[in-house]
């Protein structure tokens, strides 16, 4: 086995396994911390499926700013409220079996009709390297989708200010 | 290139996304809610890189990057409804919220 493929099954099964803790842990701190955890595993992932500018905007982005502000809002809500935060025994079966369900749909999907292996021997994407390229196609291809991303997050800027506002 | 199999990829983000999918079943805490959302996104960006990488298209990994940037909005506007919320009735489960009007 290659070292990168044993590197990326064990951060794939570090990713999940910190998955499950994020819904599994009773204190809503030590989930935080394992979606840190999960964020940054996928983000190595990213890294060898030769991604390196989205496993770079991962960090940034996810493991940086949204787990960040995550934390904020647990410290910002009653902790001694937050940190019990029990599951839904009654719910526990009925949506254990509904993901279930999920799983064995989309595994029956994938074995009817299968992923064929379309480029068995992809060359690099990039000759510039992976920001250039990725760069290059934001700002030609895509840059209306790109402008209309930045309206949505002025929105939604603009939308969290005015509801977590004080009333005073 | 690394001689990981898409499916094997797919396999893996699918069993993210039926973690979010429990998570968000089972939970009552909505902050723990919007967590499992958040491995769902992630689960969706993972199918995203892979098929990028697959089909040698640089449009995969575009679109994660539109996905991490609403992921971000999603965020911030979910969590100020919590924080919102939490300040109305003193309470972030979501089964003792029961009132809409403010």
């Amino acid at each position: 086995m290659a070292p990168s493929t044993a590197i990326f099954y064990t951060l794939s099964s570090l990713a999940l396994l910190s998955g499950v803790m994020v819904i599994w842990s009773r204190h809503v701190m030590y989930s935080a911390i394992y979606l840190v955890l999960s964020f940054l595993c996928l983000a190595g992932l990213y890294v060898l499926l030769s991604a390196e500018f989205v496993a770079a905007v991962q960090v940034l982005v996810y493991a940086g700013g949204i787990v960040i502000l995550f934390l904020f809002l647990i410290m910002l809500v009653n902790l001694k409220e937050a940190l019990s935060g029990g599951r839904l025994r009654v719910h526990a079966v009925v949506s254990g079996a509904l993901g279930a369900a999920v799983v064995a749909q989309i595994l029956y999907v994938y074995s009817r009709g299968g992923i064929r292996a379309a480029a068995a021997a992809a060359p690099a994407l990039t000759d510039g390297g992976n920001l250039q390229a990725v760069g290059k196609a934001l700002y030609t291809d895509y840059v209306l989708p790109f402008e209309i991303a930045s309206v949505l997050l002025l929105v939604a800027m603009i939308g969290a200010i005015v509801l977590a506002r004080q009333k005073a | 290139m690394m001689p990981v199999p898409a499916g094997h990829i797919l396999v893996i983000s699918l069993l993210l996304f039926a973690i979010g999918v429990i998570g968000v079943l089972t939970r009552r805490n909505a902050i723990i809610i919007l967590m499992s959302v958040e491995l769902m996104m992630n689960a969706a960006n993972l199918n995203f890189i892979a098929f990028s990488r697959q089909l040698n298209n640089l449009a995969g990994q575009v679109f994660s990057v539109f996905t991490i940037a609403i992921a971000a909005g999603e965020v911030a506007v979910g969590l100020a409804v919590v924080l919102a919320l939490y300040n109305n009735s003193d309470t972030v489960y979501v089964d003792e919220m029961h009132i809409m009007k403010g």
